[in-house]
C-alpha cells in the first residue's frame, strides 16, 4: 500500500511517501490511522487529533469509515487551505 | 441548450493572464452574454507576511477541482468555465487563483464562480504556509470554520 502525506502531516512524519504492508486486521481508514499512530513519535504527533486528518483514496476524499482497497494510493493531510 | 460545457482546470507554478483567459472563453462566440472572473491574490496581512508557500497534491488537485467544476457546469447553463490555481512560493500582490465563468446571462456566471471558490477552499487539496517577515518561523494556515459554512450554503 502506498501512503502519501502533505503539509504538516508530511513534516511531522518526516517523509513524503512510503510503501507499507498492513496487518490483515487493518481494513478501514480509521484502523489505518490507529496503526500508523503506533509506528513512532513523528506518526503519533501527526495523528494526535486523528479525527481532524483528511484522507483520500486514489485521489478521492473518503470518510474514516471507508474500507481500504487491496492496492492503491492513500493520502493523509490536514484540512485544506487553498483558494 | 447543448450539454454542459467542458471546464478547463490547471495547476501551475507560473502566473496567469486574466485577459487571455477571458479571451479564450469569448473569442469567436456570439452566445456569451456574461463573463465573471474571480482573482484571489496574496495579501501581506498588514506587512507581516513575506510570502506564501502553496503545497498541492499533484493529480488529486486537478481531479478534485475538475469534479467541482463539472458540478458547476451541471448546475448552471455555462458556456465556458476555467479554473487556474498556482502553487509554489507566492509573494504579496501576486495572483493565487483564477475562476472565469461565462454564460449567456449574468446570474449563472456570478453563482457558478461563487460556488467554485466556496468548494475549492474546503475540498481542493492545497495548503498554505505563511512565511513571516523577519525571523519568525513559517507556519501552516489553519482551516476556518467559515470556509466550511460557505460550502454548506450551496446544499439543496
Amino acid at each position: 500500500m502506498k501512503l502519501v502525506y502533505f503539509a504538516w502531516v508530511r513534516e511531522r512524519i518526516g517523509v513524503a511517501e512510503e510503501e507499507v504492508t498492513l496487518p490483515p486486521e487493518t481494513t478501514t481508514v480509521a484502523g489505518l490511522l490507529t496503526w500508523l499512530a503506533g509506528r513512532g513519535d513523528g506518526y503519533a504527533a501527526a495523528l494526535e487529533h486523528a479525527e481532524a486528518i483528511r484522507v483520500a483514496i486514489d485521489h478521492e476524499h473518503v470518510d474514516h469509515s471507508a474500507p481500504l482497497p487491496a492496492n492503491g494510493e492513500i493520502a493523509l493531510f490536514p484540512p485544506m487551505t487553498g483558494g | 441548450m447543448a450539454g454542459a460545457c467542458q471546464p478547463m482546470v490547471r495547476l501551475q507554478e507560473a502566473d496567469f493572464d486574466l485577459s487571455a483567459e477571458v479571451e479564450r472563453l469569448t473569442a469567436g462566440r456570439r452566445d456569451v452574454g456574461a463573463v465573471v472572473t474571480f482573482t484571489g491574490l496574496c495579501r501581506d496581512e498588514g506587512g507581516r507576511l513575506e510570502a506564501l508557500e502553496l503545497e498541492h497534491y499533484p493529480g488529486m488537485a486537478e481531479a478534485e477541482i475538475g469534479r467541482i467544476a463539472d458540478e458547476a457546469a451541471r448546475r448552471w447553463p455555462l458556456t465556458g468555465l476555467t479554473v487556474i490555481h498556482r502553487f509554489g512560493r507566492i509573494r504579496p500582490g501576486e495572483n493565487i487563483v483564477l475562476v472565469v465563468a461565462a454564460s449567456s446571462h449574468r446570474r449563472a456566471a456570478f453563482e457558478a464562480a461563487d460556488f467554485l471558490m466556496d468548494f475549492l477552499k474546503s475540498r481542493a487539496p492545497l495548503w498554505k504556509k505563511e512565511h513571516a517577515a523577519g525571523d519568525a518561523a513559517a507556519r501552516w494556515v489553519e482551516a476556518k470554520q467559515q470556509d466550511h459554512e460557505d460550502m454548506q450554503r450551496w446544499q439543496r
